[in-house]
């Protein structure tokens, strides 16, 4: 995989927060954190939206790695951050190879209400199960880093840093795979499936392996939020939940891993600052974000940098 | 020369009707063969069988001696067998390279089991893209989104997205049609330079008889889902029978000009 511009600039931004985190006040650390959070399982969403799908139930995937962290944390007894991230691929990896075998038969409105329709009966699990403290959920905490023990401050900037460069990692291979032969399809398929299958690709496996790449990066999102928040519960997994992230990501544009990014941070900062200054109407506010950047930017916050090239397409 | 692609007895119902009925052909290796007819006639329909979009109701197709009756249309392709389409099939949000290096990448992806293991992959991926462009004339287009071509270049890029997957047969269903005539003869000795560089097999949907002629060396006639003529393009366009059912029609759909 090549170091381009862009393989260059996320390690400058990587750089720039493992830098910068030790000296930032909290409340921008959380700011961010959850930015980094909802910017992975939007990296996914965008992947799945090149490939000109839309899923109104990635909060399947986004709970499903938050509870696999906290089943690590609760019943295991391994409070080890890397290893709840890893056990939130393994359990959203296997988790979506098998719906993928049914959901990648499906586009449009029926992609979209059959992956909601998963979602809720995730949701409907959770509330049911008392073991796992039905709707109130329980408490996550990472007590060590790869072995390692780290408790108060050097925990929180530890966290923080951990979240940054698994962010990068990321969208670095997440970019790298949007530029190879197989990613290059997604694009493909979206536009005409008929033509890719008469080049001799298969669409239905391409589909199927973006949406585990998209619902593993969704729980890689819900593991390190977990761990950020420390308390997972079902509302993870309840439609609204969903909603946010198919908002992040029409806000942000697909065309770029920034645009995920910067979408989720624009986006969590709206909400913030509308939540500390405007408490009563802060959902107007972000539902007025919304209808402008879909007035003006059709193409989401990124189409504001690749303004240039969409005019070349069309001369 | 050998056989590369061989129906035989096939047959192909919708409910009622007939779109082909009893289809016997033998296509030789490196030929370019002509599929002229009325509006259905049965030659798109026999595309779409050997192309595996439709399964005939029976008989078999044999490509290079393997039986490829109930393959899937990405199996056929894998085989070698390309085709183009009557209404372009173009990824419209792409632009013209990118059109062309989705194939490029599908070829590279897929190795030496392309084109059933006789295939060759792309060293380089970007100069193979550029070398389509510039053997089908497409350099001046190739940051543009195809959605936004004109018709005549459409037309072209569906051929050579056809192409860039290195086939051993090419199915071109009316090539020529939307395309104006002054730009008839250039797309044609376009599409003929670049299948006798790679000696790809080709079979062609035709309305104009003058395009038929000049560029095939065998003609199939089809009448009713039927073969009613199949020989030298010189022999089968004076065939009565051809005039009065194929010719005959284009001449009375022409307004009574005809082409032959």
């Amino acid at each position: 995989m090549k170091l381009d511009r862009t393989g260059l600039s996320l390690i400058v931004v990587v750089v720039m927060l493992l830098v910068s985190g030790p000296f930032l006040p909290s409340w921008m650390v959380s700011l961010l954190n959850v930015s980094m959070c909802y910017g992975i399982v939007v990296l996914g969403m965008m992947l799945l939206m090149r490939t000109g799908l839309v899923s109104f139930g990635h909060g399947l995937y986004y709970c499903l790695g938050a509870y696999a962290a906290g089943l690590i944390d609760q019943v295991w007894k391994m409070p080890d951050m890397l290893l709840m991230v890893a056990g939130s691929i393994v359990a959203t990896a296997v988790v979506s190879a098998v719906l993928g075998l049914l959901l990648a038969k499906y586009r449009e409105i029926f992609f979209a209400m059959l992956s909601l329709a998963f979602s809720m009966i995730l949701y409907g699990l959770l509330v049911k199960s008392a073991s796992l403290g039905s709707t109130d959920g329980f408490n996550v905490a990472a007590k060590t880093v790869g072995g390692v023990a780290v408790e108060g401050d050097t925990l929180r900037v530890t966290v923080f840093s951990v979240t940054a460069v698994i962010l990068g990692i990321a969208a670095f291979l997440l970019h790298g795979y949007l530029a190879s032969h197989r990613g290059r399809l997604a694009g493909a398929i979206r536009d005409n499936e008929l033509r890719v299958e008469y080049m001799g690709a298969s669409v239905f496996a391409t589909v199927h392996f973006n949406y585990v790449v998209s619902a593993v990066l969704a729980g890689i999102g819900g593991a390190l939020m977990a761990v950020n928040i420390g308390h997972i519960d079902p509302e993870m997994t309840y439609w609204p939940q969903s909603g946010e992230f198919v908002f992040i990501a029409i806000l942000s544009g697909t065309g770029s891993v920034f645009a995920p990014l910067g979408g989720a941070l624009v986006f969590e900062s709206v909400r913030s600052f509308a939540y500390e200054y405007s408490p009563n109407t802060w959902q107007m506010v972000l539902g007025i974000t919304m209808l402008v950047v879909m007035i003006f930017l059709p193409g989401g916050l990124w189409s504001l940098f690749t303004r240039g090239k969409a005019k070349e397409a069309a001369t | 020369m050998s056989v590369i692609l061989d129906a035989k007895g096939l047959n192909k119902s919708f409910g009622a009707v007939t779109a082909a009925a009893d289809i016997n052909v033998a296509i030789t290796q490196d030929s370019i063969v002509g599929l002229i007819g009325s509006n259905g006639a049965g030659k798109t329909t026999f595309i779409n069988m050997v192309t595996g979009y439709l399964k005939p109701t029976s008989g078999t197709i044999s490509f290079d001696g393997r039986d490829i009756t109930r393959l899937n249309p990405r199996q056929i392709t894998r085989l070698g067998i390309c085709r183009s389409f009557q209404i372009p099939q173009l990824f419209n949000t792409l632009s013209v390279s990118e059109n062309l290096r989705i194939g490029v990448g599908i070829v590279v992806q897929a190795g030496g089991r392309w084109g059933g293991g006789k295939g060759q992959g792309y060293d380089d991926p970007g100069r193979a893209v550029d070398a389509m462009l510039d053997q089908f004339h497409l350099g001046p287009y190739r940051n543009r989104a195809a959605g936004l071509l004109p018709e005549g270049t459409r037309k072209l890029l569906d051929i050579a997205m056809a192409m860039v997957v290195r086939p051993r047969i090419l199915l071109l269903d009316e090539p020529t049609s939307g395309v104006s005539a002054d730009e008839k003869f250039s797309l044609m000795d376009m599409v003929m330079a670049a299948v006798q560089e790679h000696k790809v097999t080709v079979l062609f949907v035709e309305h104009d008889m003058d395009v038929v002629s000049r560029y095939t060396d065998r003609v199939l006639a089809f009448y009713e889902g039927r073969i009613i003529a199949d020989g030298e393009p010189a022999l089968v366009l004076d065939d009565v029978e051809v005039r009065k059912f194929v010719i005959g029609g284009h001449a009375a759909a022409a307004g009574g000009g005809g082409h032959a």
